[in-house]
């Protein structure tokens, strides 16, 4: 393959990784709060409407993207309400909002164009602007790569870096890793936890409605029903496998990314394209058992080291291992709760 | 100078229960001040209510001399009371200097200064001899240690007087004596401390003064001087009315459960049953007392099946139990009063009826082709609503509806009726009232008297094990320390010297008892 493919695959990589990129960090914040973060999908979906409709209105490029950014952190807001203050379930509130937000943006595009699928033929909005690297012209495949591309995919790695920053380094940050691994410590050297709460899942609706905003601005030029296709969810897995770790949560999105590609390259042969199209979802399942395989493992082995050591000690049986099989149980009965088992296991 | 005094608290919870009345005691600057007495006998609520967590209904609290109102954790805190729990507030993922400066950080340029998180608490750590690294992960700690984290959180946000609840519970011997240096250290800064125990020998080691409670009453304050183990002991354990249940005396026949130098680790490794051995026969009760946390419900719930044990065997009617279902146990003889009537004992959000057949639902005698006879379980069910006078509106009533005394009727219902010929009674008159218990303890003895059944009671109440019992052990650390082959004449003084650590009996003097 010559250096001129490789560079337009990888540069069609970065593209596609560019949503779940925003899906994985709006999940990972969550997961760093202890949260479940499965409402991605619609902070994307209301941000991809809600920024071609302000775009459309106001005829600014960047109140649209504004418009997006909002629409995003007022679906996480909503949540947020729900299960903070209202006290609901918070697996059921996502799923309602979610199921809501599928139709809700159908129909609000009716409303406000008489079109049931697409704002192509009636909202005239623009793209966000590509950004041009000229010192990045002559340098063989990661020009091609980095060259020209939207401004919101250099922004997905800034994101990600700065998101880094936030969790390690600031203040709330701390406060944000400290409620997610034992809130009553938190709460006992008065870090409101409710609070706590509120501010994830704004910072997590604003990823999100950025990640859809560049589905319609970016991506595409208009919003298309149900466009977001299950992004939402593999940007959650992709900050599962690493535990919430921004930059890990980046990598991993695009590997996703690597898998969105070749199907985009496979739809262009003659492969079937129903089987291709369902390449990137196989592919987080398998990543996905991967992942939890190779946790167990290490779970394992860290059980039977702890088991040596202690048989080491004179007058002191080699057990825990058996008693430890129910907090194997709990890494591989879900991603999340790892984190939790993890830490309350010490 | 005095640092804090607690005058003339009253608790009393909305459902009745007097946990403190009119408790008065003070802490000087530079004490430590022991807070001793059974469980239950109001310590933790006395301490909830000077952390903030509890509002007294009488009482005033004064600290350094001015009388104070303090109204949550943080308010405590902030009027310098600390307090170190039992189960460790730690974030485990993080370090020590973080955990420490968690909520009150430095910043420098919008973001966390680690130098100087890091700095403050190796200077708090150094100051105080704890030998901590800061830089540690919290999670790869020693007990030990973690607790000293939680040590220093109080002291970095300024604490003047340390609430330590049982610190020793979860600290090896070596652990233990660091511990006292370290507590003895930050009396000569100045600091008071509280320290709640039960360890006779640990209070008269390290404390100044203290103040003994006991059913939520205050039995006093002394200085440590004026006392010794005994009579320390004297003043914790003791009952306030005398309780007789007439009995005939045992005729004890073949044996039923066999515990065979049973031994048991706890999730963390350490031993909690060590090498325990008895026989229960047909036709008695045998008692085991000790103050709660020593083992017991390591011993309930090996001998019923609920966890595996790591040593020795468990015979039930000359079978090992061991690698067995609980339902096959149950079948070849076993019944369980659970201390937790709530999650094991019953299911609370079904009726009692379902309850009562739940242990019997799929016997044939009680099934009509794949279904349950519906016609026999209502008449079972009714008789023993009626016959242990169970209030409730009728048998297809949810269980948590009912009062605690009434839920414990229909457990206690449903296991001696299940045709076991061993029931382990693992506190069963925990929080019932006084009528229940009375009748609970009484049907128990019948059953076994008239039926030869065999019983194991664990019970923390004094009054239940001397009457109920016509054996007697005594475990303590997770062993057997004392036998007695009459229940009865066994004097509360006594068994209290033994449950608190001040007497052992050897291996020759329980030969045969056991």
């Amino acid at each position: 393959m010559s250096a001129l493919r490789i560079g337009s695959f990888l540069y069609s990589v970065l593209r596609l990784s560019t949503p779940l990129i925003f899906a994985a960090l709006s999940a990972a914040i969550c997961e760093k709060a202890g949260l479940f973060n499965m409402a991605a999908e619609s902070m994307m979906l209301w941000g991809a409407l809600i920024g071609v409709m302000v775009n459309g209105w106001t005829g600014s490029v960047w109140l649209g993207f504004l418009g997006g950014c909002c629409a995003g952190v007022v679906t996480g807001l909503l949540i947020a309400l729900a299960t903070v203050k209202g006290k609901a379930d918070l697996m059921l509130a996502q799923i309602a909002i979610n199921l809501a937000s599928s139709g809700g943006t159908i129909f609000m595009l009716y409303v406000v164009t008489g079109d049931k699928s697409t704002s192509a033929m009636t909202i005239k909005s623009q793209s966000l602007p590509k950004i041009a690297l000229p010192f990045l012209k002559n340098v063989p495949v990661i020009g091609r790569m980095l060259n020209n591309q939207n401004l919101l995919t250099y922004g997905a790695i800034l994101a990600a870096i700065l998101l880094m920053i936030f969790i390690k380094r600031s203040r709330t940050g701390v406060h944000i890793r400290a409620v997610g691994e034992n809130p009553n410590a938190a709460e006992s050297v008065g870090i409101s936890v409710s609070k706590t709460y509120f501010l994830t899942w704004a910072i997590s609706g604003l990823l999100g409605g950025i990640g859809g905003v560049f589905m319609s601005m970016g991506y595409t030029s208009a919003f298309t029903k149900n466009m977001v296709a299950g992004r939402g969810y593999i940007g959650l897995c992709a900050s599962s496998m690493v535990r919430g770790n921004p930059i890990g949560a980046m990598l991993c999105a695009m590997v996703f990314g690597v898998s969105d590609a070749i199907a985009n390259q496979l739809q262009l042969t003659n492969a079937p394209v129903d089987l291709v199209m369902m390449l990137p979802y196989a592919v987080t399942i398998i990543v996905l058992i991967i992942i939890s395989v190779i946790k167990i493992r290490t779970h394992v082995r860290k059980i039977k080291n702890k088991a040596s050591q202690v048989k080491d000690q004179p007058g002191i049986l080699p057990a825990g291992l058996s008693l430890s099989l129910d907090s194997l149980y709990g890494i591989a009965s879900g991603p999340c709760s790892a984190a939790a088992a993890g830490g309350s296991s010490v | 100078m005095e640092a804090l005094k607690m005058e003339n608290i009253t608790k009393i919870y909305p459902n009745g229960f007097v946990a403190n009345k009119g408790i008065t005691f003070s802490v000087q600057e530079g004490e430590i001040h022991a807070l001793v007495g059974e469980n239950g006998a109001g310590k933790t609520t006395l301490m909830k209510v000077l952390f903030g967590m509890e509002q007294p209904q009488e009482g005033r609290i004064y600290v350094g001399g001015k009388q104070v109102k303090i109204t949550s954790p943080l308010d405590a805190i902030a009027k310098g009371v600390g307090m170190v729990h039992q189960h460790f507030m730690l974030v485990p993922s993080m370090t020590v200097a973080q955990n420490v400066t968690l909520g009150i950080e430095p910043r420098k340029h919008g973001l966390v200064d680690n130098e100087a998180c890091v700095k403050m608490t190796q200077q708090l750590s150094d100051k105080y001899q704890f030998g901590l690294d800061a830089t540690a992960t919290v999670s790869e700690l020693s007990v030990g240690l973690m607790q000293k984290v939680e040590i220093l959180k109080a002291l970095a946000r300024g604490a003047k007087v340390l609430i330590l609840d049982e610190p020793t519970a979860v600290l090896t011997p070596q652990e233990t004596k660091e511990l006292f240096e370290q507590l003895k250290l930050l009396k000569k800064s100045g600091h008071s401390v509280i320290f709640i125990s039960h360890k006779l020998e640990e209070v008269m080691e390290l404390c100044d003064n203290v103040t003994i409670l006991r059913h939520g009453y205050c039995n006093g304050s002394y200085p440590i001087s004026e006392l010794d183990e005994r009579k320390l002991s004297r003043l914790m354990v003791g009952r306030d009315v005398i309780l007789k249940i007439e009995k005939p005396d045992p005729k004890p026949g073949k044996p039923v459960l066999e515990v065979k130098n049973l031994e048991k680790l706890s999730d963390e490794g350490k031993v909690v049953l060590d090498h325990i051995s008895f026989t229960i026969r047909e036709g008695e009760v045998l008692g085991i007392a000790g103050v709660e946390g020593n083992g017991q419900n390591y011993l309930s719930d090996c001998i019923s099946g609920m966890q595996k044990y790591d040593g020795g065997d468990v015979l039930l009617n000359g079978k090992s139990i061991s690698g067995r279902k609980i339902s096959d146990i149950r079948r070849s003889g076993m019944s369980h009063i659970p201390e937790d009537r709530m999650t094991v004992g019953c299911v609370s959000t079904m009726s009692i009826m379902d309850n009562v057949m739940a242990d019997r639902f799929d016997r044939p005698e009680n099934m009509k082709g794949i279904f349950l006879d519906q016609q026999k379980a209502i008449a079972q069910t009714d008789a023993l609503i009626k016959e242990f006078e169970i209030s409730c509106d009728d048998r297809s009533e949810e269980i948590r509806l009912l009062s605690g005394g009434n839920i414990q009727k229909v457990v206690v219902a449903r296991e001696f009726t299940s045709g076991a010929n061993f029931v382990l009674a693992n506190q069963p008159t925990r929080g019932v009232d006084v009528g229940t218990a009375e009748m609970i303890r009484k049907y128990l003895v019948r059953q076994v008297r008239e039926k030869q059944i065999a019983s194991l009671l664990i019970s923390a109440d004094l009054n239940e094990v001397l009457e109920v019992s016509d054996r007697l052990l005594v475990i303590r650390q997770g062993k057997i320390v004392a036998a007695f082959s009459k229940a009865s004449m066994v004097s509360e003084d006594e068994l209290g010297e033994y449950m608190l650590g001040i007497k052992t009996m050897t291996p020759d003097e329980m030969e045969g008892l056991l």
